[in-house]
């Protein structure tokens, strides 16, 4: 089966330092991969290279066989991918509905004259927009089912803004999503959700789900595969269980046995 | 209780916003639920029925200048407040659409363009050079933008300044285009659907008619999708591009919008002044548009409303001498009045006042004659009870320097002090400002308007950091 996502010999340097270094990945259609490795590894650069924030230095990128590299974020995010940040970067001080509304300008086509002559086309898609809004709301159950939808972001906690994170990056209407430690900061029960929450995001809505994540409960919750990387090259790839075991995944954790005695 | 999962700060978020208003909050809070269109039906209404409540020229003029300040306060706000584009180009447009109409209807190149087309070409115009200027611009964030647009706001009144005596290829005589210095004069008035605008009256309800269709069309707009994307780009560009938003070209967009709507108050600030010249879109305006922008809160368009009013007007009213002196007192009196509580409080204070300055006039007149000779400069209805209460020197102005500096210092030092300190300092206080006020700052009302504009925005800035109407806003969290 042809993969969703395929890199293959993507290299980025910054300066002298090679931060990636002949990568190969590839993500088929429905499964959940995880991508390990120490801090530092090169895992949220990745995802920079995929959404286009960041251009290969060489190789390729390819999302149901067709090109990426070159492409801006804007075009990437409307070919289907979607990502959430490690650092949270919510549109703080817009309203938690327009964080999600927001995210569909490359779903909409209204012009602004279409906007403000309120034409049958614009209130059509306005409409839409607010209906999937619903739709993806309701995806969190109560979670964020309880807040005022016009309150500002930045009113949210912690965990219900990583959530708004995820929902903001739905109502892109993604094929693949790429969320970058969406258990980072949350207490054992969230983490818990999270789990069961990316499941049912590839159970219920059909996703593709490349994930980093350094919660190894979580990993080996929701991994159909893993991929470890130290040093920008991939130093293992396989089930949990393998990877986990893998000595040079335990070496780029840990460092050697014989280094440390 | 709140349901599971949600905080109890974030459950009672209405309840604060209730608390936090007072009475003028029950007021605001009304008129919200009021629903927009006949919010915009009775702001239309209530400006509309000025002219018929005076005939004075003075207010009808500051009224159509408030008007067309308005305009480009919300043209800004599209670039500063939405886009969050720090423009300090802004004014160029403005005098870019002046000068563009100038020439458009007017003997300077002889052409007289009917003037829905001069007006339609001086929109097209401006919004094209608002997406030249947005060109190089687009990739450069905060401060360097602002230095880049700030060169492009004093290049402009050089060139228009200097493009008088232009040779041309196959000319022997230099051509004059701009009127150098002395502007162009002349131009058309404006001509729509057989009305002929002439008098301030007829501009001013011109002004607040493209004023309404402005505040209308843009409230459309910063529902929309654009208006979305315009305040997403704000937030964090980066995660607006990874959201589907083309950042740069939204950005061009929002330059254009802007310089479009400056345009078109340019127009007919040209029409209404039957002229351009250079100086009428220099930086101390510009200033101006942002002190409303600032005031009235960056990102609402009601702020920029109630921004503009407040700074059109009072800047107007602070040029005229006896008006000036209505709002200096009235603005101590009613600061005092807000702040200082008990009314018996209050009370003491305003005596305390009132007797000091009879004390001091009395004794220090009988030593020194000469410090009660002057005689207030503005002719109003307190004039001959200040100039009993009040020491007014001969010649004032050495002294009147030397209290200002008193003053600012006393003011500076009041700011850090103690409770109590402040509360016995507000009646020398009090008395040295309106000292200062009549011996010095009525002697020159241009520096003065500046220097009260700025202590306003100080205040206001202390008191209410995001501005009227602007929403709290958190840079990190």
């Amino acid at each position: 089966m042809e993969p969703l996502l395929e890199l293959s010999g993507v290299r980025k340097s910054f300066g002298g330092l090679e931060v990636i270094g002949q990568l190969d990945l590839t993500v088929r259609e429905r499964e959940v991969v995880s991508l390990i490795g120490p801090n530092g590894a090169g895992k949220t650069t990745v995802f920079n290279l995929i959404t286009g924030v960041y251009e290969p230095d060489a190789g390729s990128i390819r999302l149901d066989g067709r090109e990426l590299v070159g492409l801006p974020p804007h075009r990437v995010t409307t070919m289907g991918i979607a990502r959430t940040f490690q650092t949270l970067r919510l549109f703080l001080n817009m309203s938690v509905q327009e964080n999600v509304t927001a995210a569909t300008y490359g779903r909409t086509r209204a012009r602004v004259w279409q906007s403000v002559l309120r034409t049958p086309r614009a209130r059509r898609e306005e409409r839409e927009v607010s209906e999937l809004a619903d739709e993806v709301f309701a995806f969190f159950g109560d979670r964020l089912a309880g807040y005022r939808r016009d309150q500002p972001a930045y009113s949210l906690s912690y965990a219900n803004r990583r959530r708004l994170e995820i929902a903001r990056a739905l109502a892109t209407r993604p094929r693949l999503l790429l969320l970058d430690e969406p258990a980072a900061g949350m207490n054992p029960h969230e983490t818990g959700e999270v789990t069961e929450l990316i499941g049912r995001l590839r159970d219920e809505r059909g996703l593709t789900i490349l994930v980093i994540e350094h919660d190894m409960h979580v990993v080996e919750g929701i991994s159909d595969r893993v991929v470890a990387l130290d040093h920008g090259v991939k130093v293992a790839e396989g089930s949990f269980d393998h990877c986990a075991r893998a000595p040079a995944v335990v070496e780029a954790y840990l460092g050697r046995v014989e280094d440390a005695a | 209780m709140p349901p599971v999962g949600v905080d109890e700060w974030v459950a009672r978020v209405e309840e604060r916003r209730e608390q936090r208003a007072g009475l003028l909050g029950q007021a605001l809070a009304a008129w919200d639920r009021i629903a927009p269109v006949w919010r915009l039906v009775l702001f239309a209404a209530l400006v509309a029925s000025v002219p018929f409540v005076t005939d004075s020229d003075f207010i009808i003029r500051v009224g159509v200048n408030t008007l067309l300040l308005a305009m480009l306060a919300l043209g800004l706000n599209i670039v500063v407040g939405w886009a969050g584009l720090l423009d300090l180009g802004y004014i160029a447009f403005y005098g870019f659409g002046a000068y563009t109409y100038a020439l458009l209807a007017s003997d300077q190149i002889d052409v007289h363009l009917a003037s829905w087309l001069a007006i339609v070409c001086v929109v097209v115009a401006c919004a094209l050079l608002g997406f030249l200027l947005g060109l190089p611009s687009r990739r450069l964030i905060g401060d360097y933008l602002a230095i880049v647009t700030l060169f492009f706001g004093q290049v402009f009144v050089e060139v228009v300044t200097n493009l008088d005596r232009v040779t041309l290829p196959g000319k022997d005589e230099p051509v004059d285009i701009t009127g150098g210095p002395n502007g162009i004069a002349g131009v058309d008035p404006i001509q729509l659907f057989g009305f002929e605008f002439l008098t301030p009256t007829d501009y001013f309800y011109l002004s607040l008619v493209v004023l309404v269709i402005l505040i209308g069309g843009l409230y459309l707009i910063d529902n929309s999708r654009t208006g979305r994307a315009w305040r997403a780009i704000r937030e964090d560009p980066l995660a607006a591009g990874l959201m589907t938003m083309p950042v740069k070209r939204l950005k061009l967009m929002a330059f254009a919008f802007g310089a479009a709507v400056a345009g078109l108050a340019g127009a007919i600030f040209a029409a209404l002044q039957i002229g351009v010249f250079p100086r009428n879109f220099e930086t101390p305006f510009l200033i101006l548009i942002y002190a409303a922008v600032i005031l009235g809160g960056a990102g609402s368009i009601k702020g920029m409303l109630a921004g503009a009013a407040v700074v059109g007007i009072s800047f107007e009213l602070l040029r005229e001498p006896d008006e000036a002196s209505w709002i200096f007192y009235g603005g101590v009196l009613l600061a005092l009045v807000l702040t200082v509580r008990p009314w018996r409080r209050l009370a003491a204070v305003l005596a305390g006042v009132v007797v000091l300055g009879l004390a001091l006039h009395a004794v220090v007149g009988g030593l020194w004659p000469d410090a009660v000779a002057g005689s207030p400069r503005a002719d109003w209805a307190l004039s001959s009870a200040i100039d009993n209460w009040l020491l007014l020197p001969d010649d004032p102005k050495t002294i009147g320097n030397w209290a200002f500096v008193v003053l600012v210092v006393a003011v500076v030092w009041l700011s850090q002090a103690g409770r109590r300190a402040r509360l016995l300092a507000l009646v020398p206080l009090v008395y040295l400002g309106a000292f200062v006020w009549e011996n010095r700052l009525m002697l020159d009302p241009s520096v003065t308007r500046q220097l009260m504009l700025g202590a306003l925005l100080i205040v206001v800035m202390i008191l209410r950091p995001a501005g009227l109407f602007g929403a709290k806003r958190i840079e990190v969290a």
